[in-house]
């Protein structure tokens, strides 16, 4: 077989047509790519319905060739059916490397298709390059929950990579932009026992959506219970915003898992982040890194939360936060 | 029906320590923590380990810890034997190469077949040192068995598991046949603390302990496919601006007038 070239990224699918993680993905792709010297081409894999339009936006996204395997069985997201028709996808079109998104489908299907191809993946990345010396990809990742970062090489060929979703740069779509297409012919009739989803049930909060909220206000274990929530949904519904939480006041059973904000809950990237009661550990911080400016409420001068803060308050949070709220009414009604 | 579960547990240090408490180590390929502070079981293996048990209490079986690591404190890797699990397989092998996360579940594969009987294996969500979330799922790939990822509620029926777990906005509820894997979250709540009997119990009972080669492996196939080169603590520029006042309640007023005049509000 002749070497592995070029970068392939895989399209990932939403509801409506391509996530919006893959024209991130083609961004740095196209960097790593140039870096090589080599093309950058994407897999598809999707149902006969879906593939053409997803075959379109990628091409708008300028890559060069996309492998697309088309199958009934790859209709929604069922992930045994997407790993087998990847694996031979990637045997066919012999990457040196392959990039994913470490998004809620992302971060299933890469370690488990690296791990069945043999090969090492860098999770969760924020940097990628081609280290030259050792002629292999580097990626930096958060690690410790964000505590430190680490620069790790993948010594595999194809070497993986999942790339953090809002990290990279989406290249813009290019009008008429297409790809000359390859159709890969997969078989998925040898898929071992599976996993299958038999109920989603879904637990929508009122009013803006906190990926979406241009200003979050949000609460923690220094808020001492579930009532003091309340005046934080009074602040978040006069600011037009959305209500978040840290891991600790979910665990608390102060407010829901969905409110939580962090490595292992919600990433968000709101303007304005009014963080009231919380520490500031380097977990909850991971969530907000993409925020441009954060407020902190909190009665230790010393909490780390200042440290990543743009203005702070020091003080009781029954006491600074209501007057906050009343000033920000007065202002709303002039 | 009663269920065979391994659990897979991973001895780290403390999450919980301050940022500013934490360096990296001479070598630059870890953090370290001052050497007061005690490592711990990493949090989403202890939620994995109350899974276990839960399953154990209500139905009956036998669960089994294994832990792959270097430089075990045994007062703290044997937690889960006095929260109630029956078996504590060590592997530590002083000649072995720092596993990345492949080697890990090559070495956690091979201890399981070699443990033989089993029906489920749960492992925490990730690892809170290099919060990769590979080796579960690398596992149920050697394995060959399906996999759950997320976990906030588990049962076995029929030879069946059932996993409510984790979506962004709710739950999604899947069926696996067994044998199979699952990854456990927080959001299954609070592990058991160790009884008194249960402290007891574990302070007989002695770890297993087993090296490469009673696996049948040999450190040159453990070589990683992930080398860790550096790992630094980025630089932050970001100053605060402290907002004064009087008293809190004037503090609040300050706050807003500032955030209008930064056309914030
Ligand atoms: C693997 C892993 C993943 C994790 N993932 C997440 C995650 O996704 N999200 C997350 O948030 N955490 C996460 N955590 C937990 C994280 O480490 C912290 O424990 C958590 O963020 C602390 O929440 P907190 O700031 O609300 O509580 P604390 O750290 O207890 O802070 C409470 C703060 O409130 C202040 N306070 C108290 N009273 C008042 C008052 N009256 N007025 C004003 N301030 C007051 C205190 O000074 C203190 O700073 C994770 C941990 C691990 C190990």
């Amino acid at each position: 077989m002749a070497d592995p070239q070029g970068v392939l990224i895989v399209v990932e699918r939403s509801d409506t047509g391509m996530a919006p993680i893959t024209a991130e993905l083609a961004g740095a792709g196209a960097q790593l790519a140039k870096a090589l010297g080599q093309d950058l081409s994407a897999a598809v894999c999707s149902d006969s319905a879906s593939s053409p339009g997803l075959v379109q936006a990628v091409g708008r996204l300028g890559v060069k060739r996309v492998f697309v395997a088309e199958h009934a069985a790859l209709a929604g997201f069922q992930i045994e059916a997407h790993l087998a028709a990847l694996e031979q996808v990637i045997k066919q079109a012999n990457p040196r490397v392959v990039l994913l998104g470490k998004t809620v489908q992302g971060r299933d299907l890469g370690p488990r298709l690296a791990f069945r191809l043999g090969c090492g993946l860098a999770q969760d990345c924020v940097e990628i390059g081609w280290d030259q010396g050792r002629n292999t990809l580097q990626a930096v990742r958060p690690v410790y929950g964000g505590a430190s970062q680490a620069r790790v090489l993948v010594v595999t060929s194809p070497a993986f990579a999942a790339l953090r979703p809002k990290a990279f740069e989406p290249v813009p779509e290019t009008a008429g932009a297409t790809a000359e297409v390859v159709k890969v012919a997969v078989s998925l009739d040898s898929i071992g026992p599976v996993a299958k989803l038999v109920n989603r049930t879904k637990q929508e909060a009122a009013g803006v959506r906190l990926e979406d909220a241009r200003t979050v206000v949000s609460g923690g274990r220094g808020l001492g219970g579930p009532e003091p929530f309340k005046v934080l949904h009074e602040l978040a519904t006069a600011l037009g915003g959305a209500v978040g939480a840290s891991r600790a006041a979910c665990d608390a059973g102060w407010v829901p898992y969905p409110y939580q904000i962090g490595l292992t809950g919600k990433s968000i990237g709101a303007d304005l982040y009014i963080a009231i009661g919380i520490s500031g550990a380097s977990q909850h911080l991971a969530g907000i890194s993409g925020v441009k400016n954060i407020v902190a409420i909190n009665k230790d001068g010393e909490a780390n939360i200042f440290k990543e803060a743009r203005y702070g308050v020091v003080g009781d949070w029954s006491k600074v936060v209501p007057a906050f709220l009343q000033a920000v009414k007065e202002m709303a009604s002039r | 029906m009663p269920v065979n579960i391994i659990v897979t547990a991973k001895q780290v240090i403390d999450p919980e320590t301050p940022a500013s408490a934490l360096k990296v180590d001479a070598q630059g390929k870890r953090m370290e923590t001052p050497p007061n502070v005690p490592p711990v079981i990493n949090g989403f293996d202890e939620n994995a380990v109350e899974a276990a048990l839960r399953l154990k209490d209500a139905q009956g079986g036998k669960v089994t810890v294994i832990s792959v690591g270097k430089s075990f404190v045994l007062d703290v890797i044997k937690k889960p034997l006095s929260m109630g699990c029956d078996e504590l397989i060590l592997i530590q092998d002083d000649n072995a190469p720092t596993f990345d996360a492949y080697a890990t579940a090559q070495v956690l594969a091979a201890a399981i077949k070699k443990v033989g009987q089993w029906d489920l294996v749960l492992c925490g969500r990730q690892a809170s040192d290099f919060d990769q979330a590979q080796v579960p799922l690398g596992l149920a790939e050697l394995l060959k068995v399906p996999c759950v990822t997320i976990a906030q509620k588990v049962e076995v029926k029929n030879g069946q598991v059932t996993v409510q777990r984790v979506a962004p906005d709710g739950a999604e509820v899947m069926e696996a046949p067994l044998p199979a894997l699952v990854t456990i979250s927080n959001e299954l709540g609070q592990p058991r603390y160790p009884t008194l009997r249960g402290i007891m119990a574990a302070s007989r009972k002695q770890p297993t302990q087993w090296k490469l080669a009673d696996l049948g492996l040999n450190a040159s196939e453990l070589a990683p496919r992930v080398e860790v080169a550096q790992v630094f603590i980025p630089a932050k520029q970001k100053v605060v601006e402290m907002i004064g006042g009087d008293n809190d309640e004037e503090k609040g007023w300050n706050l807003a007038r500032k955030l209008r005049e930064a056309k914030l509000i």
